[in-house]
């Protein structure tokens, strides 16, 4: 097994314990559920697009320290993007997780999001830091249907 | 007096833990660098040496078909898969071997007996289950009672995990036809009175289902004594191989519920127009069944008969003690279900920290635990809680293993500290 500091790196702790952005967004346009029912973790995304442009997201729910520290993470890194960037981060992230890092890119443009490089080492945690982007996905495309990592 | 007072009986010698422990050599092993600690019984108990051997002795040696072919192979196969089902019958003191049917698994077998009674039950009748139930023992009743316009009705279960008698009794009535109940809890180790539940179902006229998944492999049963109609347990909970489990049925209950699956071995005569059944336990066993995992039950139930269940539990019962004292006195960690009588099951939160992370430290440690809400949601919802950590014991463990358990849980606090 990898070492368990690389993944519970200290920005990773930072976040789950004080995760940014959490609770209810006024004026949120779209919202998805998210639902880990290996886990039992939830999380509610809240987003306000302002036409082509994520103007807000934040989140709200109950996980591990990994989902929540990702979601954290999700509202800083999405915040101002466009959708198509949102997109493309969210595949490089996806990638980095499952451990591609060749797809996954340049570290250094994946900013705070490059501490999650060592969820790759622990595959049953892979879901947890990736339900938050499944989740704001679906609330990009106004999926009805609460979102499953299963 | 009720049978399960069996476990506390005198056992003829006392269990070593220790000797036992070197049969089973997947726990020799190292994991991550650290001693593997396996403290997830409850889902899955390791093989000892004896059910490895006879597994790769049948497929050696004695591989063929059951029932069938007239050829020496066949024969041994036969008698192998037809002895392990006389061990199964001693082991839990049925009357007859007749009584035995091999499935897949505790889930199969409920949903036999399930299946079975939904072309019975009509709109009006009741099935009555626990708040304990784990999901194999709640949805199998659900779909009967689609099936049938009968109704579920739920013991609920208070704030220790426990089935007040009383709640229990109170939904008992002329309605209840079949009483499906845990006899120990998988997410919370409560166990469950089930003598008491048999005289009051048979009292009402209901029959008695019992899950044994998490009684089989720590306490001494006799499924007589205690009124079960049926009893439903796996192998691989009981250091049996994964595929293969029983289910135990009053041989007159048995005759009278339809047939599960059609297919080979469940039948006498078939033409066209019209099968004949096979006689029980045969009904139940429609194709080639799981021969090798039959053979390795009946080598995991020899070993467990050697070391006598009597003193099995009597160990188990003095390390739970343990463990509940050692768990139950660390700082920020809450024990869930606190049932007096209960096995070596322990539900627990740490503060602040989700059982995800929890389970994740812990493995770096070696120690093998479940995360999750154990396939018992309802459970999970009556303490508010969307999951738990779970450390379970088995024959094999040690105060060690519980002292490594509580060592790890500091240092899951430690990193997590905010």
């Amino acid at each position: 097994m990898a070492e368990l500091e690389g993944l519970y790196q200290e920005l990773i702790l930072d976040h789950a314990k004080r995760p940014r952005n959490f609770g209810p967004l006024p004026g949120a346009n779209r919202r998805a559920e998210g639902f880990n029912r290996l886990c039992g973790d939830r999380l509610i995304l809240y987003l306000r697009m302002e036409g082509d442009v994520v103007g807000d997201v934040r989140f709200e729910g109950a996980g591990c320290a990994i989902s929540t520290a990702s979601a954290s993470l999700l509202t800083e890194a999405l915040k101002g993007k466009t959708a198509a960037e949102a997109e493309v981060l969210f595949q490089r992230f996806h990638a980095l997780v499952t451990g591609d890092f060749a797809a996954a890119g340049d570290p250094d443009e994946l900013g705070k999001l490059a501490a999650f490089s060592g969820v790759s080492e622990f595959p049953v945690r892979v879901k947890c830091a990736s339900l938050p982007w499944h989740t704001f996905a679906a609330a990009l495309h106004g999926a009805a249907a609460p979102v499953s990592t299963e | 007096m009720p049978a399960e007072s069996l476990a506390s009986a005198p056992p003829a010698a006392a269990f070593d833990a220790a000797a036992a422990r070197r049969e089973f050599p997947a726990l020799a092993q190292r994991v991550h660098g650290h001693p593997l600690v396996y403290l997830d019984s409850a889902a899955t108990a390791q093989k000892p040496r004896a059910v490895l051997e006879a597994l790769a002795g049948f497929y050696r040696e004695d591989c063929a078909n059951i029932h069938r072919s007239a050829h020496a192979l066949s024969e041994r196969a036969t008698a192998g898969y037809e002895a392990a089902r006389r061990q199964v019958q001693q082991f839990l003191g049925a009357a007859s071997e007749r009584e035995i049917v091999f499935t897949r698994g505790t889930t199969e077998s409920l949903n036999l007996v399930a299946a079975g009674y939904a072309s019975r039950l009509e709109p009006g009748d009741e099935v009555l289950i626990t708040g304990l139930e784990h999901h194999s023992n709640i949805v199998p009743w659900q779909l009967a009672c689609e099936r049938s316009g009968a109704r579920l009705v739920v013991a609920p279960i208070d704030e220790r995990g426990e089935v007040p008698l009383e709640e229990f009794e109170r939904r008992l009535s002329a309605r209840t036809k079949v009483v499906a109940a845990a006899h120990i809890s998988n997410a919370l180790g409560t166990i469950n009175p089930i003598a008491e539940f048999a005289a009051r179902a048979h009292a009402v006229g209901a029959v008695l289902v019992v899950d044994g998944a998490q009684s089989a492999p720590h306490l001494p049963l006799d499924v007589q004594a205690l009124g079960c109609d049926f009893f439903a347990f796996s192998g691989h909970k009981n250091f049996g191989p994964t595929g293969i489990g029983v289910l135990y049925g009053r041989a007159e209950l048995l005759e009278a519920l339809p047939p599960y699956q059609g297919g080979g071995d469940m039948i006498r005569s078939v033409t066209f127009e019209k099968t004949t059944y096979n006689d029980i336990p045969y009904k139940f066993e429609a194709g080639t069944p799981h021969i090798a995992g039959a053979i390795g039950l009946g080598a995991a139930l020899a070993a467990l008969t050697a070391w006598d269940m009597r003193a099995i539990a009597a160990y188990e019962h003095e390390l739970t003690a343990y463990g509940l004292e050692l768990l139950g006195g660390l700082r920020g960690v809450r024990l869930i279900g606190t049932a007096r009588r209960r096995a070596g099951v322990f539900s627990f939160v740490v503060e602040g920290v989700h059982p995800h992370d929890v389970g994740t430290v812990l493995d770096s440690r070696g120690i093998a635990v479940r995360a999750g809400h154990h396939c018992a949601q309802p459970v999970m919802e009556r303490f508010g809680l969307p999951a738990t950590t779970r450390a379970s014991l088995a024959l094999y463990n040690t105060r060690a293993d519980l002292d490594a358990l509580a060592e790890g849980i500091g240092r899951v606090q430690a990193m997590f500290r905010s």
